[in-house]
């Protein structure tokens, strides 16, 4: 299994718009190797499932994306430009068009939902009225059925609910690609359900590119397009959910039992 | 029996041979390696957050608000430390003043002690508890929580947006904090001598202020601006640096009054040696 990975074309690779392409990524701390030559293609428009047990190095992939983190080698490259070389006002310019959705949802816990939605609005998309900032709100609210939360604290909501107004200020920004760390993760299953939904939602409304971490089945199973299995902070399988299921190794089966 | 580790010194290296460490030898230099690794971190921080106070834009309503925060949110603290301070001075010096026959000189003595010392300095570890634990505790929770990467993603400098206005803000309100528990000092010692005495607070004050001059005044109005740069600097870098997991924000809130509180008398030890060689 281990050698077809390796000898397999990046996980992506195929036709489409290729709006993040990773290569040969590698990371450790100390002596732990999290990320050992990782590369794959995110397509435009696609939703794209990373799974692995914890522990496997995929919140780091994801926050090397974004710059969090940084690489010990390799390249990232999303939407044309290569991230490592960014100096940093070309950083956070990049990164208005990159929306992140937090395992925790990271809502400021000092402001009211509204404030944390206004938050990155007014700063991202200067020059809005009023007017169009309270729509904007109202619209992200609505996408994700909570505009009666808008002027509660994030203390008051439950995991659920801070998980979809987390979702609700990234996607204000009209983002081109969404990064889901484990999206779904302590959530009951009704809740993770509407996740999953949601980001289904999003794709077809916004037409974003999704790059989702997760080791939720369910939730793998309700957005996938690929999916992409990580083992030890590498490639260790990947194709279309049908395709993973089919291969015939008890680890990745593992993750196939209901 | 000592036990002894082989180390390769760079110096034996040519040489091709080894020494031999104590483990007390070997534990000495991790905790050095460590001192110097954390003062350089310190000194890093330090230096960004001087360069990112002078790069536009300032968040000016960010520092507003942590002004309103850090300085009348602390006025209740600072008044009621301030005024049992100056009563306390006044209560323990009568008896040995009364004893050189100098009791009329308490006002002038009392003034001197808190506006030239006691006032700065005991203002500022209280402020060191309150504001320096406040922010290791507020900035440490928005760490551990991915706050702080959040705002990073949506195109925020953390570093403006909660360091920098934190630190101006307390480098700002800690002399005005300062001002006000000295004048609540002084209105906590004229009750003090009112216990046994009866003197008239016009007069009281016209006594305290006869023995302090524009000298006294200015270096203790001036360290406190240190003061507050040391607790706004200390609490947002414990903070900031928090590790992971709820435990590591009590270490950021603890360990921010720790050493800001010890630095806070490291600097007051410079600047009175400054200022007995300048005056």
């Amino acid at each position: 299994m281990k050698e077809e990975a390796d000898n397999r074309e990046p996980a992506g690779t195929g036709q489409g718009e290729k709006v993040i392409q990773i290569r040969d990524l590698k990371k450790s701390f100390g002596a732990q190797h999290v990320l050992k030559n990782v590369s794959l293609d995110l397509i435009k428009g696609e939703n794209l499932i990373v799974l692995g047990k914890s522990g496997s190095g995929k919140s780091v992939l994801i926050k090397c994306i974004v710059q969090l983190m940084k690489a010990d080698s390799g390249s990232i490259n999303v939407l044309g430009q290569e991230v490592e070389e960014l100096k940093p006002k070309e950083l956070a310019e990049l990164r208005k068009k990159v929306g992140f959705l937090f395992q925790s949802g990271a809502l400021y816990d000092s402001m009211t939902v509204k404030e944390n939605l206004e938050f990155p609005l007014r700063r991202i998309k200067k020059g809005l009225s009023e007017k169009e900032v309270r729509e904007k709100i109202m619209e992200a609210l609505q996408n994700v059925g909570l505009e009666s939360a808008l002027n509660k604290m994030p203390s008051q909501l439950s995991g659920g609910m801070r998980k979809r107004i987390a979702l609700a200020r990234t996607v204000i920004l009209d983002p081109a690609i969404m990064l889901y760390d484990e999206p779904t993760t302590g959530l009951d299953p009704i809740t993770s359900q509407e996740i999953s939904a949601l980001i289904n939602d999003i794709r077809n409304k916004y037409h974003t590119s999704s790059l989702v971490i997760t080791h939720d089945m369910p939730c793998a199973r309700a957005v996938a397009d690929r999916v992409m299995i990580l083992k030890e902070g590498e490639i260790y399988a990947e194709g279309t959910l049908q395709e993973v299921q089919k291969i015939n190794d008890p680890w990745i089966q593992s993750f196939f039992k209901d | 029996m000592k036990e002894f580790r082989p180390i390769t010194k760079a110096r034996d290296i040519a040489a091709g041979g080894s020494v031999l460490l104590s483990e007390k030898t070997i534990a000495g230099a991790e905790n050095a390696k460590t001192f110097f690794s954390r003062t350089g971190n310190m000194t890093i921080f330090t230096l960004q957050t001087f360069r990112q106070t002078f790069s536009l834009p300032f968040e000016f309503r960010e520092f507003l608000k942590q002004c309103f925060e850090l300085g009348n949110r602390s006025l209740p603290l600072v008044a009621i430390t301030g005024a049992i301070m100056g009563l306390v001075l006044t209560i323990q010096s009568r008896p040995i003043l009364n004893d050189f026959g100098a009791e009329s000189m308490l006002p002038q003595m009392v003034a001197v002690s808190l506006i030239r010392e006691i006032g700065p300095v005991i203002t500022a570890l209280i402020c060191a508890g309150k504001i320096g634990s406040g922010i290791g505790a507020e900035l440490g929770s928005m760490k551990v929580t991915e706050q702080i990467d959040a705002m990073e993603v949506s195109a925020t400098n953390p570093m403006k947006y909660l360091v920098v206005t934190r630190v101006i803000a307390a480098t700002l309100m800690l002399p005005v904090l300062i001002l006000f528990a000295d004048a609540m000092g002084l209105l906590g010692s004229w009750v003090g001598v009112n216990i046994k005495t009866d003197l008239n607070i016009v007069l009281y004050f016209s006594r305290a202020f006869s023995a302090v001059e524009f000298i006294d005044f200015l270096p203790a109005f001036i360290k406190s601006f240190f003061f507050g740069a040391v607790i706004g600097l200390v609490g947002c870098y414990k903070g900031y640096n928090a590790g992971r997991g709820t435990e590591s924000v009590g270490i950021a809130a603890n360990s921010a009054v720790v050493l800001s509180s010890l630095l806070i008398i490291v600097v007051d030890l410079i600047v009175v040696q400054i200022t007995d060689i300048l005056i």
